[in-house]
């Protein structure tokens, strides 16, 4: 019995690309340093700090619940159903766009390549242009907040749908076929119980990050917590702007908590 | 024969009321009409329609803002991995056992977590001015807290025998980093931290909208003068580079796990 002894593999500092490759990271980073303005405090730098050092460390707690509708809660609250209603319309439009783009065999691969291009078109397009434009549409408010949070959430949500149904087991479909199931019921009986977990578990990360855009989205004027926040940073009353950053930190904190607890007992 | 009886599937139930509940609260307290936008879907065509005609003249105005783009992603990638790299070491259970430490810095990791990336730029706008120095502290931020949480996730997942060698053969806390720690997880590092410079690339694009310079900048002005067509090509540009990044970092952390 011969047994080919081999030797166990040079470490990478011993290979030229390896020393090749950080000479180009080198190069990029002093290139990007280069027209950079350099660092230099404005004079008054160092008073905004303080004073909106001093705002943040006070936060503005009358503004938490006034009564009239204008408030911290309704704010959050508002945000809170942009993600959410987002969400669902993302979820539901998703779904074909995984389809078509889920590379599975005895199919075509020109079909999946373009739906995972258009994809990821999708997620590239800048979601503050996209809430721009449905403010055009729309008109300022929370609505197009929704749509934006909508149609930006799919480029990210098909591709992962996409994923679990190129991982889905066969078997459980063909065991359906080889029990004489017709079509229908091989996608009932066999794809969607295996899918539907995966499914809403992507959808529940998937609103994690919609809870952090719609917070943003306001600033624009596409409704939700960003409109107030936007509006105290600009007229640098920092307190009120303390307060409205632990409301969305307590919040996305909260969001993320749930939905992790609800995917660790789903997948 | 009888099969069992099924429980009733009541938990089933409440999350689909809630899921409907839900969706009915948050329908009526966003306005959500969607009559209003099929209504006023003509606008929103005649936007489209114009952004796919990209004003081609304007490319050579583009080019500048975009490297700027790209120079504050790479500069607001190296401060914050710099960062996040001993604080990683910090918050990582097999190497600071005090729990209270741990706990502490971890807390404050997870709030940075949450901020986002545009409330951050807004913050920094106001202090040190607008201009490319905003957007490189906030990407500098959003950075640490990103690849922070990846960076000690790595860390507590490494084989503990090396340390505990080299801790036996009396070697110190930097020693151990340095000769045990480091070795085994250098790879991912590098990996992480060109995941974290594709995101920023996307994230500093938008930055600028606030006046946290790169492209953004010009995105907005664009916008403010509805030049939807100069629009166009700035996502156009946007689009091929971020692909062509993502490209190159992709094959990259191939190659290196």
């Amino acid at each position: 019995m011969t047994e080919t002894k081999k030797l166990p593999k040079a470490p990478a500092q011993h290979r030229w690309y390896f020393w090749v490759g950080w000479a180009l990271v080198l190069l990029l980073i002093g290139w990007s340093f280069t027209g950079m303005p350099s660092f230099a405090l404005k004079e008054n730098a160092v008073v905004v700090a303080k004073s909106m050092w001093h705002g943040l460390t006070h936060p503005d707690w009358a503004y938490v619940w006034t009564g009239d509708g204008e408030d911290l809660t309704n704010a959050l609250l508002q945000t809170f159903g942009i993600a959410f209603l987002g969400t669902f319309i993302s979820a539901i439009i998703s779904l074909p766009f995984a389809f078509w783009a889920a590379h599975t065999p005895n199919r075509f691969w020109l079909t999946s390549r373009s739906g995972k291009f258009i994809l990821t078109a999708i997620r590239t397009f800048p979601e503050i242009v996209m809430a721009l434009m449905f403010i055009k549409a729309v008109g300022p408010g929370s609505f197009a907040g929704v749509l934006a949070v909508g149609f930006h959430s799919v480029g990210m949500l098909a591709k992962l749908f996409s994923e679990a149904i190129e991982n889905m087991d066969s078997g459980a479909g063909e065991s359906v076929t080889a029990a004489g199931g017709n079509r229908l019921e091989v996608t009932l009986l066999a794809s969607l119980p295996q899918l539907l977990p995966e499914f809403v578990s992507n959808t529940l990360y998937r609103f994690e990050l919609a809870i952090r855009s719609a917070s943003i989205l306001g600033m624009v004027g596409a409704g939700g917590v960003g409109t107030p926040l936007i509006f105290a940073i600009q007229t640098r009353s920092w307190s009120r702007v303390g307060i409205i950053l632990i409301g969305i930190i307590i919040m996305v904190t909260a969001v993320d908590w749930l939905s992790g607890t609800l995917r660790k007992r789903l997948v | 024969m009888s099969f069992p009886k099924r429980a009733f599937p009541w938990q089933k139930w409440v999350m689909t009321a809630v899921m409907v509940l839900g969706l009915i609260w948050s329908a009526f307290i966003t306005d959500a009409h969607i009559g209003k936008f099929f209504e006023n879907f003509g606008e929103f065509t005649k936007i489209f329609i114009d952004m796919c005609h990209p004003d081609w003249a304007y490319t050579p105005y583009v080019f500048g803002p975009m490297v700027e783009t790209i120079k504050m992603a790479v500069i607001g990638t190296l401060i914050g991995s710099l960062l996040a790299f001993p604080y990683a070491l910090l918050v990582a259970r097999n190497i600071v056992t005090n729990k209270v430490v741990v706990g502490l810095f971890r807390f404050i990791l997870n709030i940075v977590r949450t901020v986002p990336d545009l409330m951050l730029a807004a913050l920094f706008v106001a202090v040190v001015g607008i201009g490319p120095v905003a957007g490189v502290i906030t990407l500098a931020i959003f950075t640490f807290g990103m690849v922070g949480k990846l960076f000690y996730e790595a860390v507590e997942t490494i084989d503990p025998g090396p340390l505990e060698a080299v801790r036996a053969a009396g070697a110190g806390k930097l020693e151990i980093i340095r000769f045990a720690v480091f070795p085994q997880i250098a790879n991912y590092f590098v990996s992480y931290v060109l995941y974290a410079f594709e995101i920023n690339v996307r994230a500093s694009t938008v930055l600028g909208y606030l006046g946290a310079g790169g492209i953004g900048v010009y995105l907005q002005q664009a916008l403010s003068m509805f030049r939807y067509d100069r629009v166009g090509l700035m996502v156009l540009v946007i689009f091929i580079v971020v692909l062509a990044i993502d490209y190159v970092s992709g094959k990259t952390r191939e190659a290196l796990l």
